[in-house]
């Protein structure tokens, strides 16, 4: 009954299907976390998805990047089965913000350095000037659309900059070259309020533009609302709540905490 | 007096030259964030490389080229063993150091120290001989700086080509380099081949001075190596002006001096590596940079 199947037009960029995943099968750890596990995306949509801790959220996206491998079932991006692609290989057409700001850039590198790297992605890296003036302005005006100043500080290493300047810095960083897919692991998770809407507004304005296809985890019910047009929970690797557009728009944050509520007692855990 | 400037070109002499296998470390452990252990073995290789095809009369600088492929060739085994098999940075550095000890025996064909006198080397021949033998000293240490400087600004240059900041990123944030759409085990496997790349040409320069081959050569060279590079980064690096790889040389000839002046006042040369060892502990405890060095070298 997924809510993409009733509302879908054009074909799905993102697709898994039949997916299983088990952890440390066989020890007495083993847990089984995705039985079966379908999925789809349309391009274009921008899903958030919300649940409980361990539910699954970290290790769908992983299994989308190539972090993990499925156990058994496929993986679709843009109709080309990418389940057995290594991860780097998958990179080059997906971009990722992680929840850790050291993740996303190289703090070593300066500013100026990280933004080149990135210009290059998919490309060859070889015996050229590792950063060309002729570049300076069009990285100063990508700056520019952060609004934190950071154009007069191209030299700056990236080590010196605060976590949301550095998650700002990682978002522009991945969606610089062209991708088919934007994945957003809690991006917002590590910074303080002001800078988690600052993030947010950045995503949404980078989804718009550039017209890109986008998975986001977060644990900021409101944000999961306000932001995006498909809405997924996930308890225990499986999707209990899916839906998009207007029914999206019609749910409150009262509503989801009272689904979370529902799923717990049906846990065993009374609230 | 004449006894105390011998020392000091001496000590000049062979820091330069040692500053080269020093910023092979630096690329592995400074860049790379890989404690290369493999280094033990490929700065004798070179030593071995240099010897046999000197002693057979082909061309000393040749000898250094083939040093320094040959170098490369053994790193890119260690940087293999531990990027496609899986085995750790010291334990794949251990194996290559290990096997390396017969490979360099089968290249001098089973003699431990492969004198060459009178034969032609790098501080005899070529640019050189411009300089006169009497002036002797004088001359090994030009021939010394000229080639420590030409692969310091060399490896400045390369660590600003594109491939140069891959190959930090991938010691610095792995991750990274991948949401770029490249393999960081290549860059690691890269980053090793030139560092032993290096190890070894240091390793082909100082046995021309000698003129003599020594597959014990190798021992302590992991010791010096670190030792100049943290002593050079904590100590010089504080001079903004400087470049890390100019701290490195320079703390690979103080390091040296150190040792030096240690045999004059009268330590004996048997305790030579007890004294590295010390000296390297002195330091690492000085600047803890073990741990957090290791992992984070933050530019401020
Ligand atoms: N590499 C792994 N080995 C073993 N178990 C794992 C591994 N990765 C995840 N798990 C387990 O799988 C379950 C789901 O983890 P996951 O990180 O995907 O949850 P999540 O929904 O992202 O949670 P959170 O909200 O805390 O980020 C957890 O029980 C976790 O312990
Ligand atoms: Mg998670």
């Amino acid at each position: 009954m997924s809510a993409e199947q009733k509302n879908q037009t054009g074909g799905s960029l993102l697709e898994l299907r039949h997916i299983d995943k088990t952890f440390n099968s066989g020890s007495v750890s083993e847990l089984s976390l995705f039985k079966d596990f379908n999925l789809s995306v349309a391009r274009g949509r921008f899903v958030c998805i919300i649940g409980s801790n361990g539910s699954g959220k970290t290790t769908l996206l992983n299994l989308l990047c190539g972090g993990e491998t499925p156990d058994a079932g496929q993986i679709l991006l843009g109709g080309r089965d990418i389940t057995k692609e290594p991860e780097h290989v998958r990179s080059r057409r997906i971009g990722r913000v992680f929840q850790n700001p050291a993740f996303g850039t190289c703090p070593q590198l300066t500013i100026l350095e990280n933004l080149s790297l990135a210009d290059r992605k998919g490309k060859s890296y070889g015996l050229s000037r590792g950063v060309s003036g002729k570049k300076l302005d069009e990285y100063r005006s990508k700056l520019e659309l952060l609004k934190l100043g950071l154009e007069n500080h191209l030299d700056l290493p990236v080590a010196n900059l605060s976590g949301g300047q550095r998650q700002a810095l990682a978002l522009l960083i991945c969606t610089m070259t062209p991708i088919d897919l934007l994945i957003l692991d809690e991006h917002t998770a590590a910074l303080d309020p002001s800078s988690s809407e600052n993030v947010m507004e950045l995503t949404r304005s980078f989804v718009q533009e550039k017209h890109l296809t986008a998975l986001m985890v977060t644990h900021n019910l409101r944000f999961a609302l306000a932001y995006g047009d498909r809405l997924l929970m996930m308890h225990r690797g499986k999707t209990v709540l899916d839906v998009c557009d207007g029914e999206k728009e019609a749910l409150h944050v009262r509503d989801l905490t009272e689904r979370f509520n529902e799923i717990s007692i049906e846990d065993g855990n009374d609230v | 007096m004449d006894v105390f400037l011998g020392l000091f070109t001496g000590v000049v002499q062979e820091g330069f030259v040692y500053g080269i296998m020093a910023l092979g470390i630096y690329v592995t452990y400074q860049v790379l964030n890989f404690p290369d252990l493999s280094v033990e073995g490929t700065f004798p290789l070179g030593s071995c490389v240099a010897g046999v095809m000197i002693a057979a009369g082909l061309n000393p600088w040749l000898a250094c080229l083939a040093a320094f492929v040959c170098g490369a060739a053994a790193g890119g085994i260690t940087g293999l063993l531990h990027v496609k098999l899986h085995i750790t940075d010291l334990l794949s550095g251990i194996l290559v150091m290990t096997a390396l000890w017969s490979v360099n025996l089968a290249v001098t064909s089973g003699s431990a120290v492969m004198p060459f006198y009178n034969q032609p080397t790098v501080y005899t021949t070529g640019p050189a001989a411009l300089i006169p033998d009497s002036q002797n000293s004088l001359r090994a240490v030009v021939v010394s700086f000229v080639f420590c400087l030409i692969v310091k600004v060399l490896l400045d240059l390369y660590l600003k080509t594109k491939s140069g900041l891959l190959l930090r990123a991938a010691g610095n944030n792995p991750r990274y380099v991948v949401s770029l759409g490249k393999d960081p085990g290549n860059m690691k496997i890269l980053g090793l081949m030139l560092g032993n790349g290096l190890a070894a040409l240091s390793g082909c320069i100082l046995c021309q001075r000698e003129e003599s081959a020594d597959i014990y050569s190798g021992t302590g060279m992991i010791v010096l190596g670190l030792a100049a590079v943290i002593v050079g980064i904590n100590i010089f690096n504080g001079l903004k002006f400087l470049r890390s790889t100019t701290a490195v040389v320079l703390g690979a000839v103080l390091y040296r001096g150190v040792l030096v002046a240690a045999l004059q006042m009268g330590l004996p040369t048997n305790y030579m590596k007890l004294l590295m060892a010390a000296l390297l502990t002195v330091v690492l405890v000085a600047y803890q940079t073990m741990p957090a060095g290791r992992r984070k070298k933050h530019v401020s």
